[in-house]
């Protein structure tokens, strides 16, 4: 009998006589949700996300290219790997500047890896949506804006719409149908990396990005 | 790891428990950090009513998700498989290390970069893959500074925790090449940042655990805060991880209450920095990602703990050592003490099943039953109740219906069991114990001042000259 | 609700009667504690019956991993509170293990399970039952003085009363309770486990000591016995080590402190 088959039999041999009923999660997270609009939410997540070094700017539809460069050069970065076919990537590709490089991840990972580890200072992605009670960005990686793009440069910046921001997790799985198909790989991040391992001493930039910068886009009018 | 050694298992435990009492800088370096986890997890809960509802939703998701484990976990490898996963299942430690090294083989591996896995640490991958000729690198921040130093973690969350910042820099100043002292902590991460960044880039392979299968969509979640976890299942060209079968849920609606016990539980937070949730290979338009998935699920056990209705509740752990930062004893000794990978509270309920009962049932023996477990566990896991059951079956009859575990009886002996067979007639019987405890309040002048371990430590106790009994009756109400 | 999933309980009104069950260690060891217990509850009027068949509650053999020892001696106990009225025990450690562990003792045996039940109903740790049905209030009548209290880890966390005996030393007008740091802690007694792990036990009892010597405390109060002859006599112990004549941390039992303040000390 294969490994399987033992260890399968094993289980079901015995009897678990304790019948449990399916937990009720919508009960649980009926009851304690605090029913928010937009600017509170928007307000906790924000919060949530400067108590773990998190750099928030807002920003609206018209501006935010321009506050990411400012900010971008700001820190002396020279350039800014970005999604190749994304609505954000040639808005901001539209209002190139000379100080920095916009680098569109075009190739598979395998043909240019160590670039990407040694020669990329920041990036940017779109957060498909986020979590205001833990201050959690939710990023669905895509063809056009891989895995690593959130992972390996030193700096991440995040575009985030404010009216993404769900109340809490669950909330955010159920409107967005989440059960019914898992993308291959789905992220919550919240802030910069960062380890406690030496002798309980906080430390930002662990493995991944060191910097964590987030536009909140506002609908227009909106502004927090 | 099995570090167990096998002849004489409570006067080894004692020796290693001994060492570290006597060992003040150690001591000190578990005290503060027990603080520090237990003041953090306090700040997390700031509501009971909230803490137990979400302590009582969390064990029910845990005790659903045991209760349909079988079919939960064919589930899990049909969407899993579906999902392009290749699915493994090992019966023991060496089973999984061989399925690994299949894997490693056919791949041409040569270098093994990890994230931090206590299931990998259970079977003794890192031993068995460099037996092979593989390297295994540990890219979890504490893991690196336990095998940069030789040693097994000491926590299940906080692998280092037994190590000051000044050890940590004389080891990086020794151990890694070009380095010199430093005790500044920024500048000690972004060394092990440096090194580990190439390992990443350079590995075959990545190994991980899980913190949660979801058998609905074929997901496996991953919690960390370092990024590494994220490194090892995304860089290298084939991801393989490795976990117990009990670590299922049916629901992805079921991880948002487990994530949230788990992260404000261990490290105090309301959520780690990353919840990566994994449920394919790379795809033919994906530009990134491991090329395969592989997940293992080990049982090593843990079926033995299924197969009883009292101990299955063993299985409910998400493994988030609240239970270790809270007790007395591990506060005092540590994890390395214990012998075992999981040390603690969880570990001496969890290790006789991987370990049999006959090597670790000195673990059980290892808690005064004060029930900070318990009230701390966020899946209500009855550790103390489990620990008493344990001792019970330590000291069963063996070859009787009494012995249910693999090595039960084994800490039985004729003098103990002789011992409490008398005690247990003396106050069982009241004219008995009215005689026995008479000759003790009359003979108190002779109550011996070595009273063996108690006097060690403390004044000897000596009978009252009357007993209640005595004072009552000259009582009037 | 506690870890052992007891609810928040309801609380009698005052009875007439009352058992008590006062423990073996008080029995042998420290009786004047359970008298004071007795004049503790016949201050307010009720008659306290005391059954003289009672030894122990078993709690030794069952943490200790021998069930049917444990079984035996719990069955002696199980029989000797025939009126249905309250039985109050003087120790949270005694009392948990009637109220909470009994009935699992008996699981398999349904007519003394429905005993066990019953039983574990009627039982009240001494301090919870002098806040919540007895409504303790008395002048404190003696001097001032700054005390600190440790709670068993049976009463706090089995029985969920750790909140009733500092409310009992609150009402002192002259008493003033330091809290320890790290109240919460296990005082490193467990029964046998002071033997099976001496130096184990040792360094926990050496950190309670030292934390509430920290307080400036003149003596602890506990409603428990055996983490009282623990932490005392491991203090008692450092005494005479280091040549100090006085106890620099005398120990009291919860009933003899309260009788004492608000008596004056007479019999």
């Amino acid at each position: 009998m294969s490994a399987r088959e033992e260890i399968l039999n094993r289980l079901r041999n015995t009897h678990v006589a304790e019948q449990q009923a399916m937990p009720d999660i919508a009960g649980w997270f009926g009851a304690h949700r605090r029913s928010e609009d937009v600017v509170q939410r928007t307000a906790r997540l924000r919060a949530a996300l400067e108590a773990v070094h998190t750099e928030i700017h807002d920003v609206t539809h018209d501006n935010w290219s321009s506050v990411l460069l400012q900010v971008a050069i700001g820190k002396g970065l020279r350039h800014i790997l970005i999604g190749a076919t994304t609505p954000h990537g040639e808005q901001l590709q539209a209002c190139q500047t000379k100080a920095l490089q916009l680098i569109p991840y075009e190739q598979p990972i395998d043909t240019w890896q160590d670039l990407l580890f040694d020669g990329v200072d920041a990036s940017l992605t779109l957060a498909r949506g986020a979590v205001a009670e833990t201050g959690s960005l939710i990023l669905w990686p895509t063809p056009s804006e891989p895995r690593l793009m959130s992972l390996v440069p030193s700096i991440h910046f995040v575009l985030l719409d404010a009216d993404t921001i769900h109340e809490d997790f669950y909330a955010a799985m159920t409107a967005e149908s989440w059960s019914e198909g898992m993308p291959t790989n789905a992220l919550l991040i919240c802030g910069p990396s960062k380890t406690a391992d030496i002798q309980q001493t906080l430390a930002y930039g662990a493995h991944g990005p060191k910097e964590l910068v987030v536009l909140i886009r506002h609908a227009d009018g909106r502004q927090a | 790891m099995n570090k167990v050694v096998h002849l004489h298992p409570m006067d080894d435990f004692k020796a290693r428990s001994k060492a570290v009492l006597d060992n003040a800088g150690q001591r000190k370096n578990f005290r503060g950090a027990m603080d520090f986890l237990q003041t953090k997890r306090r700040a997390q809960f700031p509501d009971q009513e909230e803490l137990q509802g979400l302590r009582e939703l969390g064990s029910s998701i845990r005790r659903y998700s045991l209760a349909h484990l079988p079919r939960l976990l064919e589930q899990l490898e049909a969407n899993l498989t579906a999902n392009g996963v290749q699915v493994h299942w090992a019966q023991n430690g060496p089973e999984a290390n061989a399925i690994a090294l299949k894997i490693a083989q056919r791949v041409h591996a040569k270098r093994i970069i990890k994230g931090k896995s206590m299931v990998s640490e259970e079977v003794g991958f890192n031993h068995f893959m460099e037996a092979a000729g593989i390297e295994a690198f540990e890219s979890d921040m504490g893991e690196y500074i336990v095998q940069l130093a030789g040693e097994a973690p000491s926590h299940i969350i906080m692998p280092a925790i037994h190590k000051t910042k000044q050890e940590i820099a004389q080891l990086f100043a020794d151990e890694v090449p070009g380095v010199t002292y430093t005790e500044d902590v920024d500048a000690l991460i972004q060394i092990g940042r440096r090194v580990l960044r190439r390992k990443f880039a350079e590995a075959d392979i990545g190994l991980s655990g899980v913190n949660f299968m979801v058998a609905e969509t074929g997901t496996l979640c991953l919690v960390e805060n370092e990024g590494n976890g994220r490194m090892c299942t995304t860089v290298p060209k084939v991801h393989i991880a490795i976990t117990g079968i009990e670590k299922v849920v049916e629901k992805l609606e079921h991880v948002p209450p487990l994530l949230s016990l788990l992260s404000r539980s261990a490290t105090g937070q309301a959520v780690t920095t990353y919840v990566n949730m994994i449920s394919g290979p790379r795809q033919p338009d994906e530009k990134d990602g491991p090329q395969e998935v592989h997940l293992i699920l080990l049982d090593n056990g843990r079926t033995q703990a299924y197969a009883d209705d009292e101990l299955r509740a063993t299985l409910q752990c998400i493994r988030c050592g609240a239970c270790m930062n809270h007790c007395p004893v591990y506060a005092r000794i540590g994890g390395h003490a214990y012998g075992t990978t999981y040390p603690g509270p969880i570990g001496s309920i969890i290790s006789p099943h991987m370990l049999g009962l006959d090597t670790t049932y000195p673990l059980a023996f290892a808690s005064t039953l004060c029930g900070a477990c318990s009230e701390v566990c966020p899946v209500k896991i009855p550790i103390t109740d489990i620990l008493v059951r344990l001792r019970n079956e330590a000291q069963a009859r063996p070859e009787t219906e009494e012995a249910t575990l693999r090595g039960s009886g084994a800490a039985r002996t004729l003098v103990a069991s002789t011992v409490w067979g008398m005690w247990s007639q003396v106050y069982s019987k009241s004219g008995l114990y009215k005689l026995a405890s008479w000759f003790m309040s009359r003979g108190r002048a002779l109550s011996p001042s070595e009273q063996g371990a108690w006097t060690r430590s403390r004044t000897p106790l000596v009978p009252a000259p009357k007993r209640l009994r005595d004072l009552m009756k000259d009582h009037k109400s | 609700m506690n870890p052992y999933g007891l609810t928040d309980r309801s609380y009698p009104s005052k009875p007439t009667d009352v058992y008590l069950f006062a423990t073996c260690l008080i029995d042998q060891f420290t009786p004047q504690a359970g008298l004071d217990t007795v004049k503790l509850l016949e201050r307010e009027g009720i008659r306290v019956h005391y059954p003289v068949q009672q030894t122990c509650c078993g709690q030794p053999a069952h943490s200790s991993g021998y069930p049917d020892e444990a079984r035996s001696v719990a069955l002696a106990q199980l029989n000797l509170f025939i009126e249905p009225w309250p039985v109050v025990v003087p120790s949270g450690s005694c009392g948990g293990m009637m109220r909470t562990h009994y009935p699992h003792l008996f699981a398999d045996d349904p007519e003394l399970h429905a005993k066990a039940m019953a039983l574990a109903e009627r039982i009240y740790e001494l301090s919870e039952f002098l806040v919540h049905v007895v409504n303790f209030n008395h002048e404190d009548i003696g001097e001032a003085c700054t005390i600190a209290l440790h709670t068993s880890c049976h009463a706090r966390r089995q029985m969920g009363v750790h909140e009733t005996s500092a409310a009992l030393l609150d009402s002192l007008d002259k008493v003033q309770v330091k809290e320890q740091a790290r109240i919460e802690e296990c005082c490193g007694f467990g029964g046998t486990f002071a033997l099976l792990y001496p130096d184990i036990s040792e360094a926990i009892a050496t950190d309670k000591v030292a934390s509430i010597k920290n307080t400036g405390a003149s003596c602890v109060v506990s409603a428990d016995c055996g983490c009282l002859l623990n932490i005392s006599g491991r203090a008692a112990k450092q005494d005479e080590l280091s040549g100090c004549k006085q106890p620099s941390l005398p120990g009291e039992h919860l009933a003899s402190f309260l009788w004492r303040r608000t008596n004056g000390g007479a019999a």
